[in-house]
């Protein structure tokens, strides 16, 4: 099978966001980048498969040099080759899907794999609209995923349950925590990552479509009323709950 | 302008965000002087479209085919854009829900449209639309401009008011749109609901949640109990979910759910800065911690610092009692 899997670089989640001087993006000085988790997901699946079903599983990352350090990461969990679409400008969902669409419409891919969303835009847009740009089928927020012969069979997260999907390759999957347990990297697979060739493409530019003109933190919460410290505080609480707050 | 307001449907059951972005929709054509207009999309919908006149749309259009009974992914999209076209309109409102969040961005893909996903705030300034939304699950706030002709937004749930229901029925038209067995190629072929009776997070109006303080998966029944008392949902820390003693859809946080209800009781969770990316806008938040340096304190509107297995059950009786179900 011909896999590709769409990986991005994030701040990780202990990241306390500061607004840099732009005042439209975050400060990544200091910021501990990381291969986005939803992501890990996405590259266990593939990798099942090409144990399965053999084949070769290519990574994608948009953006600038530093994106290599994630298209390393999962190549140091398995895999064979990177992509970096180079990109200057983070741009929208819209723009990025665009790159990527462009860069693999020609690939030959029986499945594209995404993280359910970015941890940092928090979109969930990107995978579902290379799918659309591609004509494919797709599902997100996946869970559990089998693929036999053409039909791909998938659970899909939703309010309250979940969706059985089916669908024929070649199509799209955003992977959602729970789909399988990421493999850490071996030390041979480190070492062996660091000659897997990443080959880089630029892009024509691509406007976004949609652009932010501010970012900030939102309002800082005031800490509250400490009630007590035993089940004596237990009365006031619901009091306040009813009285004050009136959500109960 | 035309604005087109996406209600979904779930079992010919419009959902509750449903009437949330109807209304959204519905302000924004106010402030924007566009006319608007709802789209039900499913199988034998026509009966229900007339109610969301209730949420200030006097128009609904209707595309139905049996086949549209579960989400496909493709043809749901094929039948927005279908509608998007033949009604001319220019902003989309879905809501940011698994539905329509998928559906969104094939719609943005499609049409070209830009796209502001799960905006919780709209403003309008000079004849535009600015939508705030969070991102890295709500430690920062950016307000959006959607620069192209089309433009599409989805609508967290939980956050927008429905408004007060008026006595209104809207008017039905339907749209017709030939859908190829080919359109299908990814569809939902069944549906479980794993949680009986409990709501889910996104949704859920009262969210009871347990932290790794809780010592092991048994103590969360006190936890299900308090939270069945007030038909809450039940959360859990990503330590908790880690360890396996809850299943990862009950994840609160940066790598599981964003959430908003009205009340949020967190037990036996520090506070993690992931874990309160997560929950932090919650209208009121209550935590229940034996250590008073727990950073939950610093969100929290009421604390009680002391031992959950203590307070958590006295709060069941005690609202056992106040609402009369002892």
């Amino acid at each position: 099978m011909k896999l590709f899997v769409c990986v991005n670089q994030v701040p990780d989640t202990e990241t306390k966001v500061k607004v840099s001087p732009d005042g439209k993006t975050i400060d990544r000085s200091d910021v501990n980048l990381i291969l986005n988790p939803y992501d890990e997901f996405a590259v266990e699946a593939a990798l099942q498969l090409k144990e399965k079903f053999g084949g070769e599983v290519t990574y994608v990352s948009v953006g600038g040099d530093s994106n290599k350090e994630v298209i390393r990461k999962a190549l140091a969990m398995g895999g064979d080759k990177g992509i970096l679409i180079k990109t200057e400008s983070t741009g929208d969902s819209y723009s990025v899907a665009k790159a990527i669409a462009e860069a693999l419409k020609d690939s030959g891919a029986d499945m594209i794999f995404f993280g359910k969303q970015s941890i940092d835009y928090d979109d969930a847009s990107v995978g579902t609209m290379v799918a659309e740009l591609l004509g494919l089928p797709s599902a997100s927020v996946v869970v559990k995923l089998e693929v036999s012969q053409n039909v791909v069979t998938c659970e899909r997260e939703i309010e309250g349950g979940k969706e059985t999907v089916e669908l024929t390759l070649p199509c799209v999957i955003t992977a959602q925590k729970g789909l399988n347990e990421p493999r850490y990297p071996s030390l041979k697979g480190i070492m062996a990552a660091k000659s897997k060739p990443i080959t880089e493409v630029t892009p024509a530019p691509i406007a976004p479509l949609a652009e932010v003109l501010e970012m900030r933190k939102p309002p800082a919460k005031q800490p509250g009323k400490i009630l007590g410290t035993d089940k004596t505080a237990v009365p006031e609480l619901i009091r306040l709950l009813h009285e004050e707050a009136k959500v109960i | 302008m035309k604005i087109l307001a996406y209600a979904e449907q779930r079992d010919g059951k419009f959902k509750k965000v449903a009437y949330e972005v109807v209304h959204a929709a519905h302000q924004a054509a106010s402030q924007l002087g566009a006319e608007l207009a709802a789209l039900v999309v499913g199988k034998d919908v026509e009966g229900i479209a007339p109610e969301l006149g209730a949420y200030g749309t006097k128009k609904v259009y209707v595309v139905q085919d049996d086949r549209l009974h579960y989400y496909s992914s493709t043809a749901y999209a094929k039948a927005v854009a279908a509608a998007v076209e033949s009604t001319g309109s220019d902003i989309l409102f879905l809501p940011a829900t698994a539905m329509g969040k998928d559906l969104a961005a094939r719609l943005s893909a499609k049409l070209g449209a830009g796209l502001a996903a799960d905006c919780t705030q709209l403003r309008y300034d000079g004849g535009e639309i600015i939508a705030t939304r969070p991102v890295y699950a709500g430690k920062a706030l950016v307000d959006v401009r959607v620069n192209s002709t089309r433009k599409i937004f989805t609508l967290r749930p939980n956050v927008f008011s429905a408004g007060n229901p008026a006595m209104e029925k809207a008017a039905v038209e339907k749209v017709n749109v030939p859908l190829e067995d080919s359109d299908f190629a990814s569809k939902v072929t069944s549906i479980s609901t794993a949680k009986a009776g409990r709501p889910d997070l996104t949704e859920a109006d009262i969210i009871i949640s347990g932290g790794r303080g809780l010592g092991g998966p048994e103590n969360f029944k006190m936890i299900e109990e308090l939270a069945d008392l007030l038909g809450a949902g039940v959360g859990a820390s990503r330590a908790a979910v880690d360890a396996g003693w809850r299943p990862h859809e009950d994840q609160v946080g940066q790598t599981g759910k964003t959430v908003s209800p009205s009340l949020y009781v967190a037990v036996a969770i520090s506070g993690a800065i992931q874990h309160l990316a997560g929950m932090s806008s919650s209208k009121y938040i209550v935590a229940i911690n034996k250590d008073k340096e727990a950073p939950i304190f610093q969100v929290a509107d009421y604390g009680i610092v002391g031992d959950a297995f203590e307070i958590v059950p006295e709060l069941t009786l005690q609202l056992k009692k106040a609402l009369g179900k002892e």
